[in-house]
């Protein structure tokens, strides 16, 4: 019976695809063109006022290209200062996320499907949650000093509550008849949890995954900037103190990209791993 | 499959004849701990035999689903007790499936039919005999070729007939069902009875079936057990001393048929 479906799909896919691609194109012209347009009027505007603070975008692509990207060396991909500096931060900053990815989602789906304990600790965890992040930077720096540990303790405990929230949210979201359902075919402990719980607390999980990575990146940024002897932070720092603004606008665009990048690959995962959601493409 | 539905519902007619497969007595059920709250279920007794077809009908909100949860062990009684093979039922007991009133959101969205109709054996049968007991399944229920779908692309009448498919992929020995023909046509509706009768047969299964229809209650069943408003009592258990052997037609126009129908009828408006 799957034969015939993706037979009926195969015959159907060439005019289809076609109309696909042109559409995608118009599609991605739209979501675009604001943003051209944006960028060229401040082109335009930054050149035309020759302001030191405001070097315009071509000079900035031009830092980002020579200082991160290709470099003197000629060398494509990474110059020795992206080597140095990119991947460290990445590293760092993935690395927290990762811990706080795991340890979070599995809180967070323990404590949704068990009342009681969630009332024990509600209190506690609405208390961190509001806590803004990154004040605790500086508590860690002097916790920890200078380094990697500052960096990750400030990332890992500024990114986990979104994760465990969201995921408290998903494992609560199981469907009373579901459950029920689950109990009446005697489902074994692990078929429960990684069968149902798992895939039910799924799409909120995903939602703090896009938080909390965002918050990663921001958070590894201001890690940097208070005290660290590589990183993106801390070669806006190097760039601030020598009164470099290409340099930092550099290091802001990187930024922005990185996060933009970041974003669109989750999107891309969410969307193959929540195929089955009613009205997902 | 020694005792045919007759002889069982025979033995049971007479007192203690038979050791009961099922025997619920005082049963009662209240939602809360609020002991002010009116009682769902009150003191619901009866027995059935293996092997037999027993449908359950009673007004809408008088007890029914609530009566079918406490038998499948899904919530603790108030008070009474539900005895299964000799054995108090404390938690679900094993070789049981339920056939939910709430069918679509029994289901479970992120898997596909077949998968949906797999997910109960997959920790108790072979890969092999999984997927020939799901493709009979389906069949049985109309749904062949359906099977890749997810839950969400079919009709409500379809995934009631997935969530039907599921139990019987399953083969309980005990098999409940909460109305469970509610969202389909009418011609479905008739071959899907006929379906529950024929696998019961087959698989020597006791069932145990709510239903809203007065003529259904009469045609599946071995006996009818009418409940009373809520909350919930036997009004009576009505043997159908129908043939074994039954068709749409023939049966729901024979004189019997009628007369039994009527009594169900009368008895429900008590
Ligand atoms: N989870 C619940 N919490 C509190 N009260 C409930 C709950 N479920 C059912 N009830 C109440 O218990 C009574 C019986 O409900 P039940 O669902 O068993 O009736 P039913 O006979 O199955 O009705 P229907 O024929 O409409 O399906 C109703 O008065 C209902 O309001
Ligand atoms: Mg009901």
């Amino acid at each position: 019976m799957t034969a015939t479906v993706d037979a009926v799909r195969e015959r159907a896919t060439p005019a289809r695809g076609r109309r696909r691609t042109t559409s995608w194109l118009a599609g991605f012209a739209q979501r675009w063109a604001v943003f051209v347009a944006a960028v060229a009027v401040w082109q335009v505007a930054a050149a035309s006022a020759a302001s030191a603070f405001f070097p315009p975008p071509s000079r900035i692509a031009q830092q980002v290209w020579d200082g991160w990207l290709v470099g003197e060396s000629g060398r494509p991909l990474l110059t020795d200062v992206a080597i140095d500096n990119l991947l460290p931060s990445l590293g760092r900053m993935f690395g927290s996320w990762l811990i706080a990815v795991v340890v979070g989602v599995t809180l967070g789906i323990a404590l949704g499907r068990s009342a009681k304990a969630l009332d024990y600790v509600g209190p506690l965890l609405a208390f961190f949650r509001a806590i803004p992040p990154p004040v605790l930077a500086p508590v860690f720096l002097l916790v920890f000093n200078l380094g990697t540990p500052m960096q990750v303790a400030t990332i890992v405990f500024g990114v986990i509550w979104p994760l465990i929230l969201n995921s408290v949210d998903g494992a609560r979201s199981v469907d009373p008849t579901q459950y029920a359902t689950a109990r009446a075919f005697r489902l074994p402990r692990r078929q429960w949890v990684f069968g149902v719980v798992v895939p039910a607390a799924l799409p909120k999980v995903f939602a703090g995954l896009r938080v909390s990575l965002s918050l990663a990146l921001i958070l590894m940024v201001i890690s940097e900037l208070l005290g660290a002897v590589d990183g993106l932070g801390y070669q806006l720092n190097i760039a601030k103190s020598s009164f470099d603004f290409p340099a930092m606008w550099a290091v802001v665009v990187l930024l922005g990209v990185l996060g933009y990048l970041f974003n669109s690959v989750l999107l891309v995962v969410e969307r193959r791993v929540l195929r089955w959601q009613p009205g997902r493409k | 499959m020694a005792a045919g539905p007759e002889v069982t519902s025979d033995a049971l007619r007479k007192e203690g004849a038979a050791t009961p497969m099922l025997r619920v007595s005082g049963l009662a059920h209240r939602y809360g701990d609020d002991p002010g709250v009116a009682a769902a279920i009150e003191d619901v007794s009866f027995e059935i035999g293996a092997g037999e077809l027993v449908c359950i009908v009673g007004p809408s909100g008088c007890g029914k689903s609530t009566l079918l949860r406490a038998i499948a062990g899904l919530h603790e009684p108030t008070s009474g007790d539900v005895v299964l093979h000799g054995d108090r039922v404390k938690g679900v007991p094993d070789d049981l499936a339920v056939v939910f009133q709430d069918y679509s959101r029994s289901l479970f969205p992120w898997l596909s039919v077949e998968k949906n109709v797999a997910f109960p054996l997959r920790s108790r049968v072979g890969r092999a005999e999984r997927r020939a007991r799901v493709a009979e399944a389906l069949a049985d229920v109309g749904l062949e070729g359906q099977g890749a779908k997810y839950p969400w692309q079919l009709s409500g009448g379809m995934q009631q007939r997935v969530s039907i498919a599921r139990a019987l992929a399953y083969r309980p020995a005990l098999m409940l069902m909460d109305e469970p023909f509610a969202s389909v046509d009418a011609q479905t509706r008739a071959d899907l009875e006929d379906l529950v009768r024929r696998v019961r047969s087959e698989h020597g299964m006791t069932v145990l079936l709510v239903t809203h229809d007065i003529d259904e209650s009469v045609y599946l069943s071995d006996r009818v057990l009418v409940l009373s408003k809520s909350p919930a009592r036997v009004v009576r258990t009505l043997p159908v001393d129908l043939p074994a052997e039954r068709d749409q037609i023939t049966t729901r126009g024979s004189a019997q048929f009628v007369e039994l129908r009527t009594e169900v009828a009368r008895l429900l408006k008590h």
